[in-house]
């Protein structure tokens, strides 16, 4: 075993309990902690597929970001210390069985997939931008319209379109998603029984 | 487990199932959206085990990318809208969401 | 590391291949032990600092004339305390929420280039890593405080949030203005770049850049939540806010984790603002970068010299940034906290607003030098400082003049090539 398989196994291992402890655990803070760790070993193994930007951006956004407000939302919305609301054991039970045939239907098509041709043999090596790690100057090309890594492996004249429309979408949306969250969670408290 | 395509598609199964269960089962509204979070996240090592192994290039980067602040202004909706529901029922209780139930 | 790991392998050439392996064994553990001595040595240097601005020595007794072995003696009167967790506390949550904060801080150090080549991961993104890995650290303080099942500590760990939350936003940005002028997020290559006098230095580079070292200095006392904005903990109020409940080795690591932090984000302004490993006289620092060139050459004296200038470089930036944290400390012991109104509102009133003014500033200013002088900086050319480094990076090989590189072709993948383009086509 190298040691790129054995930090695989560590953190895939991680990965996996985290968000299995997640489906367990009855209390939303613990829930949030499985999920840190969850998320967190998921950055690693981007780190580890060598994509260190969205590596380092799933650490940033979501674990120190996204989280951070998921708590936050739990310490405004707890009516009491450690708000429990604690799912019936049937449904848990109920839920895990359903979980656990879907995730075999998941396990057994993926199994059963032939990846075409050309991908098994770029398996080995990969693409050549990709393979570095050192995505950073490739993405931030890609966001202003041209794609390095297509073009440098491929023969033809034609140039591959890279994604500054969708960059510009998603820079608006942010945009709006800010004014509306902002919007919808200004105080207005209703008395108390009117709900 | 060695590090391969399929070994990464496995773990991105494992997250995407944990999150399905996780939304059909919690009864918080926080812990619905963790789910949420899971499911994304499954599919974005998805992405990425697809642009490290096969030859797509950065495509399968750039998409967790827009994923993750896709999941980001997700999250702050989501958020803005739990504590709206808390404002007006003083819980965040999803099962008690049913007004509009005949 | 990769010439540190270079010139001890010279020493282990006969055990055939494994001589990186215990090269890097070795700089693995001394990297190791610089992060667990360094907060001893500022804990220490705090409390004599704050002694003498409080009129009175400090300590005296412990470990000779300066007192420098209390942050031992304090070390082993917190390993002997009793390992308490109050009834009300969420035992699991409180037990781990230490080893978050710690390890968050400490594997900040994993992506700071000490010297030239002389960094764990030397990642592209390197700047974008290390923000990130220092916002996780945030979490296990909210943990701590939610966990603790006390009202001191929830007010702390929410106060907390809130407050890094919003100062993420400017720390970000003001980092990224010496960014737009060096044109890479690679903190070795940064560094790079600022050799030669200390006009050189990003500091200097344009006015935004000096006025963003100062709005990044304060935001970074805020986010490592230093007095002035030491609200999460605020003794007078909290009580110690998020660590009211915690006790011995479990507080240490809380105190371990704020002063690493600290180094790290004055590490990070260090290189960033202040000309990381070089000296900023352009002799010295000459002499330097031909002694780490000829090391390349092979001779096991000439991988010596190479590897003194790389210790002399690490003495160098550490000493920068322990200025810095010299400097937090120096505020902590002589302003009043802010309440934490007035905290929100440094953030999202003034600073926010500054550090977009600054950006867009940074983004325009090659600009307006191009149409006012017709050349892209006022100091020498980035371009040509960041083509040598990029030389030595490459192939390390000494007579390559900055003219030969070919930016067309390395024009899509290597960095700081667009500079160079610019800078090209100006002059």
């Amino acid at each position: 075993m190298n040691g790129e398989s054995f930090l695989f196994t560590v953190f895939a291992l991680a990965t996996c309990l985290g968000a299995i402890a997640v489906v367990f655990s009855q209390t939303v803070v613990r829930m949030a902690f499985w999920l840190v760790i969850s998320l967190g070993s998921t950055a690693a193994l981007f780190f580890l597929a060598k994509a260190d930007f969205v590596g380092a951006a799933q650490l940033l956004i979501y674990v120190g970001g996204t989280l951070v407000l998921l708590v936050f939302g739990v310490m405004l919305t707890a009516s009491g210390p450690y708000l429990k609301i604690i799912t019936s054991p049937g449904e848990i039970i109920m839920g895990s069985c359903v979980g656990l045939l879907f995730l075999f239907v998941v396990f057994a098509s993926l199994d059963g997939v032939k990846w075409r041709e050309p991908s098994v043999a770029a398996m080995a090596t990969g693409n050549p931008v990709v393979a570095t790690g050192n995505t950073l100057r490739p993405i931030g090309l890609s966001f202003l319209g041209s794609r390095p890594d297509q073009d440098l492996i491929s023969d033809g004249d034609d140039l591959t379109p890279g994604y500054l429309l969708p960059f510009e979408i998603v820079s608006v949306h942010l945009l709006v998603v800010l004014i509306g969250a902002a919007y919808l969670a200004r105080a207005k408290r209703r008395p108390v029984g009117s709900g | 487990m060695t590090a391969d395509l399929n070994s990464y598609l496995f773990v991105g199964a494992v997250l995407f199932v944990c999150g399905v269960v996780c939304m059909a089962t919690k009864r918080n509204g926080i812990g619905v959206l963790m789910g949420v979070e899971l499911v994304l996240n499954g599919a974005n090592v998805n992405f990425v085990a697809f642009a490290r192994y096969t030859d797509l290039g950065l495509d399968g980067q750039v998409f967790s990318l827009f994923v993750i602040v896709l999941a980001a202004a997700e999250a702050a909706v989501a958020l803005a809208i739990a504590l709206n529901f808390y404002n007006n029922h003083l819980t965040i209780d999803v099962d008690r969401a049913n007004k509009l139930k005949g | 590391m990769m010439f540190a790991a270079q010139s001890i392998a010279d020493f282990f050439q006969g055990f055939g291949g494994w001589q990186y392996v215990i090269a890097a064994v070795i700089h693995a553990v001394l990297l190791v032990h610089v992060f667990a001595v360094s907060p001893f040595a500022f804990i220490w240097l705090e409390r004599k600092v704050s002694g003498r601005i409080q009129d009175r020595l400090g300590p005296t007794r412990v470990g000779g004339l300066f007192g420098w072995l209390q942050s031992l003696a304090d070390g082993i009167k917190l390993v002997q305390k009793e390992d308490l967790c109050p009834t009300a506390a969420d035992s699991m949550l409180f037990r781990s929420a230490p080893y978050i904060v710690c390890v968050s801080s400490f594997a900040a150090f994993m992506v700071l280039p000490f010297s030239h080549g002389w960094v764990a991961v030397a990642a592209d993104c390197g700047l974008f890593i290390i923000l990130a890995i220092l916002s996780l650290e945030v979490f296990g303080i909210i943990m701590a405080g939610y966990s603790s099942g006390s009202k001191w500590s929830l007010f702390g760990g929410m106060r907390e949030a809130a407050q890094m939350v919003s100062y993420e936003i400017p720390l970000a940005i003001c980092a990224l203005v010496p960014v737009i002028a060096a044109g890479s997020l690679n903190l070795g290559e940064v560094g790079g770049m600022q050799r030669g006098w200390f006009t050189n230095w990003f500091l200097f580079h344009d006015p935004f850049t000096f006025i963003a070292f100062f709005v990044y200095f304060v935001v970074a006392t805020a986010s490592c939540k230093r007095a002035p904005f030491d609200l999460a903990e605020a003794e007078s109020e909290l009580v110690g806010g998020f660590h009211t409940e915690y006790s011995g080795m479990r507080w240490s690591f809380f105190f371990m984790g704020e002063y690493a932090s600290m180094f790290a984000v004055c590490a990070i302004a260090s290189v960033l603002f202040l000309g990381g490993w070089n000296t900023g006289l352009a002799p010295i620092d000459d002499a330097l970068y031909a002694a780490r060139h000829a090391s390349l050459d092979g001779t096991s004296s000439a991988a010596a010299m190479g590897y003194l200038a790389n210790v002399i470089g690490a003495g160098v930036f550490a000493a920068k940034a322990s200025f810095g944290v010299f400097v937090q400390v120096w505020l902590r012991w002589t302003l009043p906290r802010l309440r934490i109104d007035q905290v929100m509102t440094t953030c999202l009133k003034y600073l926010v607003p500054i550090s977009c003014f600054l950006f867009l500033g940074a983004t325009l200013w090659p600009l307006i030098l191009v149409t006012g002088m017709g050349r892209t900086t006022w100091t020498s050319p980035i371009g040509d400082r960041a083509a040598e480094g990029l030389q030595e990076t490459r192939d390390g090989s000494a007579e390559v003049s900055a003219v030969t590189v070919p930016s067309i072709e390395i024009g899509l993948l290597v960095p700081a090539a667009s500079s160079l383009d610019l800078e090209g086509d100006v002059q």
